[in-house]
């Protein structure tokens, strides 16, 4: 591991339960490094979704540790937490997309949240719409648009501020494998800026695609790590000492 | 393959308030106000007359008691016409002698027959039925009960058939029923202030149900509270204003209808009941009161709800 990589996410003998039920996720512990590509991979049920909503900050953990750009997550006031979700980029599964918003303002939201000025953001948003190949449906409601269609406007939101971390629930679940590609392309040119990149998927192929990624497998609540790839990475190809 | 356009970063992540127009776009507008605006334009109504007629009671009820307060009646009950003169005379006399009486006016008997004309109808005349002389007295001070024991003691000696009452003793059923009656309707007041509240607090979180999901989004995005609550607040103040403005219009109206409708009456007591300058002022405020009321509490229930997410 390179010594000037700090974490940007922590976690440390995490368990999540929801009401007295049993734990959906246990004694996880990983570390995610900046400018690193993960794949979260598992079964329906395995608590990939769980895991996701975690690093989101939609859930706290009924135990365990979290750190996350440095900070104790689990003792920071709420009021504090915007902040970091701010530095955050998330592609729901379900997409949830805003209804009443056009595309385009839908994507123009989280700038519109940290108040990007309206002149500043009509080229990002507009730019971004294009290269999801939504231009011409810019001023389209989500229910006018294919299943296809409202994912990309769910990635073009997520990715539009260039945030520190993107996690994605099955991102490519609704595309066809060129637009999938290109979305992979996509995370990948984030990556490269430093942005890290967690993505759910049962897809392999999509997997192959990212050849220097890191694989995080849950099993029925459970992270495998036999390697400890995920505590202590390999060097990237390239990488300084 | 084209760069991307995340490439080229024209985003500055920052935490300035994300409100106006741009916030207010994310919430549909029908899906908040509904009919808001009308239920705060019959509280604001309801309150206006409410508070209009408080104020009415309290300056009728200032105004009688303020008159009040110095006057006395001396009655001069005695059968024989002759001696009731003498002695009506006699008190006049010494009544304007004392230090403490600021007016002494002893009624004719036309005026006497004038007062008494709605029990007894016109042309009561002593020849059929003897009425007593009535002197109004006006004293420099309040007419309290030594005061009007120390007359009462001074009238023996000359008038022994006079009887003294201050006018204040006759009146304080009245006023004290006035009085109830002015606290009753500001009493109201703050009913209407609560229930108006209570209805901003219903249709918020109704609004939060219904938005549930775009909440969850702004919130999920790095929206802080404040920010989504300001969301509503802008809201629920246009239909605030709008509902304040059309309530005060209709309040207005009424206590104006209800203000001729008493002066009609052509009463003294009542007459003491208008509307000043002042009093409008504070009518005009009502709307005020309830659209800060309203902001206040959709912006309370917001962040007491948001305060539940995580």
């Amino acid at each position: 591991m390179n010594d000037a990589e700090s974490e940007v996410v922590q976690f440390d003998n995490v368990g999540l339960r929801y009401g007295t039920d049993r734990e959906i996720l246990s004694n996880i512990s990983f570390t995610l490094f900046p400018g690193r590509f993960y794949f979260l991979t598992g079964a329906s049920g395995a608590g990939k979704t769980s895991l996701l909503k975690l690093l989101y900050l939609a859930q706290r953990p009924s135990r365990g540790a979290i750190r996350m750009f440095g900070s104790d997550i689990i003792t920071l006031p709420r009021d504090r937490l915007p902040a970091y979700r701010r530095r955050m980029g998330v592609v729901f599964q379900d997409f949830r997309l805003v209804d009443h918003l056009s595309a385009f303002d839908n994507v123009a939201l989280p700038l519109r949240v940290s108040g990007v000025r309206e002149a500043d953001l009509q080229g990002p948003v507009t730019d971004m719409l294009e290269w999801v190949g939504l231009a011409h449906r810019a001023d389209a409601r989500p229910a006018t648009l294919s299943g296809g269609e409202q994912q990309r406007v769910a990635i073009a939101r997520a990715v539009i501020g260039r945030p520190d971390m993107l996690v994605a629930d099955e991102p490519t679940g609704n595309v066809d494998p060129e637009m999938a590609l290109k979305l992979i392309r996509l995370f990948e040119a984030l990556n490269r800026l430093g942005t890290t990149v967690v993505v759910a998927t049962h897809d392999v192929h999509l997997i192959r695609k990212v050849p220097d990624s890191l694989i995080m497998r849950l099993d029925k609540g459970t992270l495998f790590d036999p390697t400890g790839a995920l505590r202590y990475p390999p060097r990237r190809v390239g990488a300084g000492t | 393959m084209k760069k991307p356009p995340v490439m080229a970063r024209a985003v500055e992540r920052g935490l300035s308030p994300f409100r106006g127009k741009r916030a207010a776009h994310l919430l549909p507008r029908a899906r908040l106000g509904g009919p808001m605006p009308w239920v705060i334009a019959i509280m604001v109504a309801l309150t206006v007359l409410a508070t209009g007629g408080g104020l009415a009671l309290a300056n009728l009820v200032d105004r009688a008691s303020g008159d009040l307060a110095g006057g006395a009646t001396v009655q001069i009950v005695e059968a024989d016409r002759a001696k009731r003169s003498a002695q009506a005379q006699a008190a006049v006399a010494v009544l304007s002698d004392d230090p403490a009486v600021a007016s002494v006016s002893l009624l004719s008997d036309g005026q006497v027959e004038a007062l008494l004309e709605p029990w007894l109808g016109a042309g009561a005349s002593d020849e059929s039925l003897p009425l007593p002389s009535l002197i109004d007295l006006r004293f420099r001070d309040e007419a309290d009960e030594e005061l009007i024991e120390r007359m009462r003691g001074r009238l023996a000696r000359v008038a022994p058939a006079a009887r003294i009452d201050a006018q204040s003793t006759w009146l304080a059923p009245v006023l004290r029923a006035l009085s109830t009656l002015r606290w009753v309707a500001f009493g109201l007041v703050l009913l209407l202030a609560f229930t108006g509240a209570a209805a901003v607090w219903l249709a918020a979180r109704n609004a939060l149900g219904t938005n549930r999901d775009t909440i969850e989004i702004v919130h999920l995005l790095g929206g802080n509270d404040n920010q989504i609550a300001r969301i509503f607040q802008r809201s629920i103040l246009l239909d605030a204003i709008g509902g304040g403005a059309l309530g005060l219009v209709m309040g207005s109206g009424a206590v104006i209808l209800m203000g001729a409708q008493f002066a009609a009456l052509d009463s003294g007591l009542v007459a003491g009941g208008g509307l000043g300058t002042t009093d409008w002022v504070i009518l005009a405020t009502v709307p005020l009161f309830a659209v800060a009321i309203a902001v206040y509490t959709a912006r309370m229930t917001v962040l007491s709800s948001l305060g539940r997410m995580l």
